[in-house]
């Protein structure tokens, strides 16, 4: 029970962050069309701007923590809205090119980041709770996976507010529905472009704050590898739902953790042999439109 | 017909026209406008002579690569040393078989209009495959390459049928997760049959002595040089039959093709295998260069820059391919060099560090082509060549636009 348990938690933290990241990639995929590779550099940007913030003013205190959470999250968005703004916006409508620039893009940074803070992890402390244990129905579970799974659900629920109750959201949502429609009312939704780039690189920059105290360490490879599974999620989820993000985030993690302990780590391949079911019996994801 | 019909030609407004009498002819408008680039075609004749010349180029460049092994010739600047030393033939080798991975990605990309990001999966099982397979078996080389080629049919078919079900994007991001899963699989090492981190030595018993060895450079200089030329004639091959045709309508349009009453899926799985094929031999003669497997030649990173390479060429184009790929490896190679040199270790951080990271400056070139050069190198090439042209035939004739040329052969 008490292993069960655990594994349920890591779990969740673990789809916490990959919640994070699916979150910007499938809003960018359904407003804009665009599959944003670069979308793990600003992750890694923004765990490497925490890891400085925590590394200058002492890292073992809450205050420090939520500075690092906050300046990793605008790093994220500063990147993303740059990009959004200088490369993808000159390749309007054209899919393949903006994903080429994207790759161009990733590729650039990570050795940028290589060249900055060199190839190997380097490894971050956090405030001292974080590394004290609860007891949740006989298991011990690690306080940061908590710290994960709230951040996340406040993110969720912030941008859920956000579609929902505020016209820019609703401009948003429209524009996923239907672009040409939202453009022919006369409202720029250009504007709307650079602002859902600029979400999602905030909380790609939140996740890879996140990130580094949940795996201990920061290297530039951290978004690279984190993407892969975002990816996964965002089309078992259906590309362009937010929600099907969230359930499928969850689900996926979950799913890892669960046979990486009981298959003896097989976690990744049980992960790819689910995208290749739900591609087989529904190649619009979870929640996705059927076309 | 009015030269105000004339000058804004399409197909649609021209052969409205004369619908009785244009039968026959509005499928060379299609042509003409389909491939705006050509726009004044000289005719038949004038095509047919340009191949030829093509393809003597060709043939005369393949056997200059033939016998440059017996030549001395310096390029300082882009050979490590003469070209019949072993560090430039090996760099050389290298060069082509890139050139020819970027030519089956061309296939994907450029024909079937297919972007796949999991392509160095078949590399990798050509690598790894044959590796393992002359690491634990004792069998000759050629059945140990004639059982990895089947394994990678059937890994390919496997794949290919469940991530086509997706297209575009989602085609992207799921063929890059099955490439994850076998680059994981290689990172797993598991029961240290593929050496992890470290990868695989090439176990040389059972090869045959001509291609192991240093001094045995120029033979493996040659088996690339062989596999590039067969691979850009089955692809070339490949692009000219109904398949080939058949993908290239697919990536135009296929909800057309679906109606013509053709199967887009079982034309886009088949360029998809042959593809996969075509790149998994040359993993396998990648291996024999290298003697040597390692966990990159399964990674994404090798897909991209596979996609870097075409798309630096020129979407689209058979040489653009090649010039790519060659011109990608040079580059990346000379580029590790000048990392490691005095002058740039000199420099203050803000320039030294952007220029000793080869992969920062590639990735930095790759936006700026994808922005300013679409078409990428031969595309430009092309479009300056045309330029030129069209400078000295408004010096002879009158501006003549397709629809003028179709009114004289009327």
């Amino acid at each position: 029970m008490s292993t069960l348990v655990l594994l349920l938690f890591t779990g969740l933290g673990l789809g916490a962050l990959y919640f994070l990241v699916a979150a910007g990639l499938s809003l960018i995929y359904g407003l804009m069309g665009v599959l944003n590779f670069a979308h793990g550099a600003f992750l890694t940007l923004g765990a490497f701007t925490g890891w400085e913030i925590a590394r200058r003013t002492g890292s073992d205190n809450w205050g420090t923590f939520l500075l690092s959470l906050v300046i990793g999250a605008a790093a994220g968005a500063a990147f993303a809205a740059f990009t959004e703004f200088v490369l993808i916006r000159r390749l309007y409508q054209r899919h393949i090119e903006q994903v080429l620039v994207t790759v161009g893009l990733s590729l650039a940074a990570v050795a940028l980041f290589d060249g900055i803070w060199g190839t190997d992890p380097v490894y971050i402390q956090g405030p001292a709770w974080f590394k004290d244990t609860t007891e949740i129905l006989g298991a011990r579970i690690p306080n940061d996976r908590f710290v994960c799974i709230v951040a996340a659900v406040l993110v969720l629920l912030a941008l859920v507010f956000f579609l929902q109750k505020t016209r820019y959201g609703m401009i948003i949502r429209a524009g996923v529905e239907n672009r040409s429609m939202v453009t022919a009312l006369g409202i720029d939704v250009r504007k709307a472009f650079t602002l859902v780039f600029t979400i999602g690189g905030a909380a790609a920059g939140l996740g890879g704050v996140l990130a580094s105290h949940y795996f201990g360490y920061v290297s530039p490879m951290l978004g690279g590898s984190l993407l892969i599974f975002a990816f996964i999620v965002t089309v078992i989820g259906g590309l362009g739902s937010l929600t099907g993000a969230a359930i499928a985030a969850v689900a996926v993690a979950v799913l890892q953790q669960f046979a990486n302990f009981y298959l003896g780590g097989t976690g990744d391949f049980v992960v790819v042999l689910a995208l290749a079911l739900v591609l087989l019996f529904r190649p619009t994801g979870l929640l996705g439109r059927t076309a | 017909m009015t030269t105000d019909t004339d000058t804004s030609s399409t197909d649609g407004t021209a052969s409205q026209d004369r619908p009785a009498a244009d039968g026959g002819r509005r499928h060379r408008k299609h042509d003409a406008h389909g491939a705006p680039g050509s726009a004044p075609r000289p005719g038949r004749p004038g095509i047919t002579g340009r191949r030829l010349a093509a393809w003597a180029a060709g043939t005369a460049g393949v056997l200059l690569l033939v016998l440059l092994p017996l030549l001395n010739i310096s390029l300082p600047g882009v050979l490590p040393g003469p070209s019949y030393t072993p560090g430039s033939l090996q760099l050389l080798a290298m060069c082509m078989l890139m050139a020819a991975a970027a030519l089956t990605y061309h296939l994907l990309l450029g024909v079937a209009g297919l972007l796949s990001f999991g392509h160095a999966l078949y590399f990798g099982a050509g690598v790894y495959g044959l590796a393992i397979i002359l690491q634990n078996l004792d069998i000759p080389l050629l059945p140990a390459m004639g059982l990895t080629l089947l394994i990678v049919i059937v890994l390919a078919h496997v794949v290919g049928s469940i991530s086509l079900r997706v297209s575009g994007i989602p085609f992207a991001m799921v063929t890059l997760a099955f490439a994850q899963a076998g680059s994981v699989i290689v990172g797993r090492n598991p029961e240290g049959k593929t050496g992890g981190d470290e990868g695989l030595t090439l176990r040389t018993d059972n090869l045959p002595d001509v291609l192991v060895g240093v001094v045995n450079t120029r033979n493996l200089y040659w088996l690339a040089l062989a596999v590039l030329v067969a691979v850009f004639l089955i692809v070339t091959w490949v692009q000219s039959s109904r398949a080939g045709h058949a993908a290239a309508a697919v990536r135009e349009n296929e909800l057309r093709v679906r109606v013509l009453g053709l199967q887009p899926y079982l034309v886009k799985l088949l360029i998809f295998v042959v593809s996969a094929v075509l790149v998994c031999i040359i993993g396998m003669a990648f291996l024999l260069l290298q003697s040597g497997a390692v966990p990159r030649a399964v990674s994404s990173d090798l897909t991209v820059t596979l996609l870097v390479m075409v798309v630096l060429g020129g979407v689209g184009s058979r040489w653009g391919a090649v010039i790519g790929g060659v011109f990608y490896t040079i580059l990346d190679q000379r580029l590790t060099t000048l990392a490691n040199s005095e002058a740039v270790k000199s420099l203050p951080d803000v320039l030294r560090v952007p220029l000793s990271e080869p992969l920062f400056i590639l990735g930095t070139l790759f936006i700026l082509v994808v922005i300013f050069l679409p078409g990428g190198i031969t595309g430009t090439a092309e479009r300056l060549a045309q330029r030129r042209n069209r400078g000295q035939r408004s010096a002879t004739h009158d501006a003549r636009t397709p629809g003028d040329l179709l009114e004289d052969a009327a």
